[in-house]
């Protein structure tokens, strides 16, 4: 193990500019870190090397010319050139792959260039391939990739969240120092929450998703999964932006501040004096867990103690979030995922001697799994004649009510609003496959900011039961740069904490040579519930 | 039935009922590339897919951006058709599985479209009609399949050139009553269109797709009947006749106490009669929401106001001022604006000479010159004049495929007309020599100065030249002369023909015939 791997990546750039280290030399780093850890987590669908090291090599070729140049060139660089970055296998990369976790798109590969996978190059950010996901980025645990689950880093039987779990898990893991996710209801930040990392879902409209495939539309936005503030910080600012390709993309300027968080902790901490922030009650929900709820607590009152004012609010129409969010998702699905078909590209089945019908039920039947049948279904039902009215064009009234909680909210001055990030720490493989509606849940506090449109950070507070526990904050439009000083005046203020020196707690294990694959625990897991539960019918001797 | 669709011997079937008709109309509009991406519209003879993306192909991941230039065209269409013009709209996704569907929706316009409640007026044999508009909206059009066999197997091939070409559909209120309204309507649309320069609109190659829903109920009763939806129709010909045939199906299940199952119908034009494409049990439910790739739309007042302050004379207006300002008939205003060769000659030849009689120019271009061109067979407008029944048979159109058949077969330029119709007034050149000369430089694109040269065609009005031969002629016809006197008036002609002979033709007839009375009567007295 390099210890360069646990560097962070604006600690990295430096390493870079000071000729302490090379991109190639980091991407090799990873590289191996991936190699002596992924069999056991199974964070990656792809990996690139060659592409990775050619990619290392023209940064370096960049840092020698700004060296050269002197100081001015080297700061005119992006804090990202010659650092390894994971992605999402919903990115489109020309020539990679894209799998999105389905076996639908097996075989696809993208003859076009995402927006973002653009912008990364342009900063010189190095990719080393792509990361496992929920198919189409519909679950909370990436139990539903058809590739197979990811293991959470702190829990080898655990899930790492989702749907972004490969990205999550891969950077909890320093497989790489910043990954790329997206985030429809809680697909960044829950999974950053379980597996004790920083993760972002900015502004609907801050960065394009053009080249990322969707799943529901007015909902995905891209977003950086990250160790600390400024390297997601980072991040953000190589992809955010314009891009004519996306129309509902805004032509709101990034702000450089993205890129200079304060160093120093006395300085960040003072970003913490004199700000409001709201508690919402109603993201407390019934069946939070309690080891969640004392660490959310903490770090709440960490806040107050660097200076900020926090106080209980309401935004009263989160009871609905749930309920609607599973109707406008699903529909906007229902219609994005039709175009999965067998004619023109990935996944086919022909059926001899019949019409294309046949075809197209062959082919959809077996490429799609069961969780997005199931969304499929559900989407194509709200929009069916006699019922759009009842359902799709309700949802989107009360969608309109829960963006106006929040309105009235910044308008009565908050600067941001702190929550948990999810009711519960990484729950077991299996615990909430059979029941679709407890795996709903997981994103209960986190797809209401979906619906509204906002951006929400995930960062850790601390452990329960050996376990991470996200807290979130929440701000109005655009104000990503604000949240990330938050974020990182947090971790400023609780940088002497115990909980912060520790390593994911079974990486170690991960390392071990032949360990059982996350599928392999899975169903290990699996069986051992079936012996459980048909024990426990048996009549008492 | 009657082989004849429409024809007299089978109108009294239809007379008992009320035809409803509305009609759809899909028209490419003009634009240089795809309605959400920049891929060309000009694949016309181009490889299959040769004009595609990843955009046009609806591969993963991509998004739609607007073309400006089509919502443009659609808005100059709304503006044309007198519609009301929506400040804001948006898009829909309209759901269906077909293979010439890349992403399984259209994207097109269901609540909000961009042009409401128009209307378009025009004349039929019957006198003036105005169909009311319901809305015109902008969508996608599909792919193109192709039906083949490739190593023994057939199979279904697609081409997706077309996928994303900015369409324009325009849906009529079921205001139309008979098939020569559906005609005249669908082409005073083209008019408009091509006016406006949203469209080629040829029927023929696809740029304008007319279809109709045809009910019939019984005369005076409020209640509609089951309609049909009638298709393929490749011409305006086609839209008449396949109307008319299928009102008179109509009428005959209905007389034979059948009833009309609501379905959709082709038009054959082989075989003259609509055949039955598919039977609709249900109303399609196409699952329609809001495009969430794409923000609402606002047409800012200051580009409509641009957009307004562009547009041309139009086909309507136009006929009004030929009427009302040029006093033209009804029929020549209609035809002429029908065609735009001969309103381009039209409106050229008088700005080249203003001193000339509108009427008489009118003359000349709905006469010789739409004879000619028509005849040249070189493009002949296939607009017809509101009154007149379709031609029964047409010259084949010549290089058509991909080309908008131009309307000018021949080099008339308005000079050339001016010229010639000067020559006319002025006395020297007679009517029936002008056709000659007329025809002679649509042929050859000659000067007209050069053909009255070169053909001796000159007219003599000089009164002494036309005096010595009046003279000539009276002293060598005795007998012609004393039949005058004897009052047959006839025996004029006979010497006027003399005089014209004696001249070879170039003596101004009317100077001729005052001349020869002249002497005639002063001799007498």
């Amino acid at each position: 193990m390099s210890e360069l791997t646990r560097r962070t990546a604006h600690e990295m750039a430096g390493l870079l500019r000071r000729g302490e280290t090379s991109a190639r030399e980091l991407a090799e780093a990873h590289l191996a870190e991936v190699e002596r850890t992924d069999r056991a987590l199974h964070a990656w669908l792809s990996l690139d090397p060659e592409r990775a090291l050619e990619e290392a090599d023209e940064a370096d070729a960049r840092l020698d010319v700004a060296r050269h140049e002197g100081p001015a060139a080297l700061d005119a660089l992006h804090p990202l050139l010659g650092v390894p970055v994971a992605l999402k296998d919903l990115v489109s990369v020309r020539g990679g792959q894209a799998t999105a976790g389905s076996r639908i798109l097996a075989g696809y590969r993208p003859p076009y260039d995402a927006h973002i996978a653009e912008c990364l190059r342009d900063a010189g950010a190095v990719i080393l391939g792509k990361t496992n996901m929920d198919e189409f980025a519909m679950g909370s645990s990436t139990e539903h990739s058809a590739f197979g689950p990811t293991a959470n880093p702190w829990a080898l039987d655990r899930v790492p969240g989702g749907s972004s779990g490969g990205s999550a898990a891969a950077v909890a893991a320093y497989h790489v120092p910043l990954a790329i996710g997206t985030d429809t209801g809680g697909s960044i930040r829950q999974p950053a929450a379980l597996c004790g990392i920083v993760g972002m879902k900015p502004t609907y409209g801050r960065v394009s998703r053009y080249g990322i495939v969707a799943f529901a539309s007015s909902l995905d936005q891209v977003g950086p999964l990250g160790r600390d503030a400024r390297d997601a910080a980072a991040l953000l600012h190589a992809v955010a932006g314009r891009d004519e390709r996306d129309s509902t993309s805004a032509p709101i300027p990034v702000p450089d501040g993205l890129l200079r968080l304060a160093a120093d902790d006395d300085e960040a901490a003072a970003e913490l004096r004199g700000k409001r922030l709201g508690l919402p009650r109603e993201y407390f929900v019934p069946g939070m867990e309690p080891g969640v709820e004392a660490r959310v607590r903490e770090g709440v009152a960490a806040l107050e103690a660097a200076g900020a004012t926090v106080e209980e609010v309401s935004l009263p129409h989160t009871e609905y979030g749930l309920a609607t969010y599973y109707i406008i998702a699903p529909a906007e699905a229902s219609a994005n995922l039709a175009r999965y078909d067998g004619i023109r590209f990935g996944f086919s089945v022909r059926e001899p001697a019949a019409d294309f019908i046949a075809d197209y039920k062959a082919t959809r039947g077996q490429g799609f799994g069961a969780e997005v049948k199931r969304r499929i279904m559900l989407g194509t039902y709200a929009l069916s004649a006699g019922y759009y009215d009842a359902y799709y064009l309700k949802a989107q009234k009360v969608r309109t009510l829960i963006k106006a909680d929040f309105d009235a909210l910044w308008a009565r001055g908050f600067d941001a609003l702190v929550a948990p990030t999810s009711p519960s720490v990484a729950f077991r493989f299996g615990a909430r496959m059979a029941d679709p509606v407890a795996m709903y849940l997981s994103d209960a506090c986190t797809l209401p900011v979906n619906m509204a449109g906002l951006p929400g950070v995930s960062f850790p507070c601390g452990l329960a039961d050996g376990l991470p526990v996200g807290l979130q904050l929440i701000a109005g439009p655009w104000r990503e740069a604000e949240l990330l000083r938050l974020v990182r005046a947090y971790e400023a203020v609780t940088a002497g904490a115990d909980w912060r020196r520790l390593e994911p707690a079974e990486l170690g294990l991960a390392a071990v040579p032949d360990a059982p694959t996350p599928a392999e625990r899975a169903s290990a897991l699996a069986a051992a519930d079936r012996v459980a539960s048909s024990t426990a019918g048996w009549p008492a001797t | 039935m009657s082989a004849v669709p429409g024809a007299a011997g089978t109108r009294h079937e239809a007379a008992r009922y009320e035809a409803v008709i509305g009609i759809e109309v899909h028209c490419k509009l003009r634009t240089a590339s795809k309605m959400f991406c920049a891929c060309s519209t000009a694949y016309d003879g181009a490889a299959p897919n040769s004009h595609t993306c990843p955009v046009c192909l609806g591969l993963p991941g991509v998004l739609p951006t607007i073309n400006r230039r089509a919502v443009q065209l659609v808005l100059a269409t709304g503006l044309a058709i007198d519609a009301e013009l929506a400040p804001t709209t948006r898009w829909d996704r309209k759901n269906y599985f077909y293979p010439d569907l890349p992403k399984g929706y259209q994207i097109s316009q269901y609540q909000l479209p961009l042009a409401a409640d128009g209307r378009l007026a025009f004349d039929t044999s019957e006198g003036p009609v105005t169909i009311r508009i319901r809305r015109a909206h902008l969508e996608e059009d599909t792919a193109r399949l192709v039906h083949a066999e490739l190593g023994g197997r057939r199979v279904s091939l697609v081409d997706f050139n077309r996928a994303g070409v900015p369409l324009m559909e325009v849906v009529t209120e079921p205001d139309v009553r008979t098939a020569e309204q559906a005609r005249r309507y669908a082409e005073e649309l083209r008019l408009v269109l091509r006016a406006i320069g949203a469209s080629d609109a040829e029927m023929e190659n696809g740029q304008l797709r007319v279809e109709a829903n045809v009910s019939l109920r019984p005369a005076g009763r409020e209640e509609l009947g089951t309609r049909v939806e009638v298709k393929n129709m490749n011409s305006f010909r086609a839209v008449e006749r396949a109307i008319a045939h299928e009102i008179e199906r109509q009428a005959e299940v209905l007389n034979a106490g059948g009833s009309v199952h609501q379905e959709t119908r082709g038009w054959d034009d082989a075989r003259q009669a609509t055949y039955l494409m598919r039977i609709k049990e249900s109303e399609d439910d196409y699952r329609y929401f809001p495009e969430p790739d794409l923000p609402p739309l606002r047409v800012a007042p200051a580009w409509l106001d641009e957009i307004g302050g562009t547009l041309p004379e139009l086909p309507g207006t136009r006929r009004a001022r030929y009427r009302e300002a040029l006093g033209l008939s009804a029929y020549d205003a209609a035809v002429i604006v029908a065609d735009p060769g001969a309103t381009e000659l039209f409106e050229g030849t008088l700005a080249e000479a203003a001193d000339l009689a509108p009427k008489a120019v009118a003359n000349w271009v709905t006469g010789e010159y739409l004879r000619l061109s028509r005849a040249g067979g070189a493009g002949a407008p296939e607009a017809s004049a509101p009154g007149s029944t379709a031609p029964a048979a047409r010259a084949p159109l010549a290089g058509h495929a991909g080309q908008p058949a131009t309307a000018i077969a021949g080099r008339v330029t308005p000079a050339a007309l001016a010229a010639l119709l000067r020559l006319v007034a002025d006395g020297q050149l007679s009517g029936t020599n002008a056709k000659e000369v007329f025809a002679a430089h649509f042929a050859s694109g000659q000067a007209v100065a050069a053909i009255v040269e070169a053909r001796g065609l000159r007219q003599i009005s000089d009164a002494d030249v036309i005096a010595a031969a009046v003279d000539r002629v009276l002293a060598a016809s005795p007998a012609a002369v004393a039949d005058y006197r004897a009052g047959k008036a006839q025996a004029l002609g006979f010497l006027v023909g003399q005089v014209m002979k004696a001249t070879r033709g170039q003596a101004n007839a009317g100077a001729v015939q005052g001349a020869l009375r002249e002497r005639l009567d002063r001799t007498e007295a």
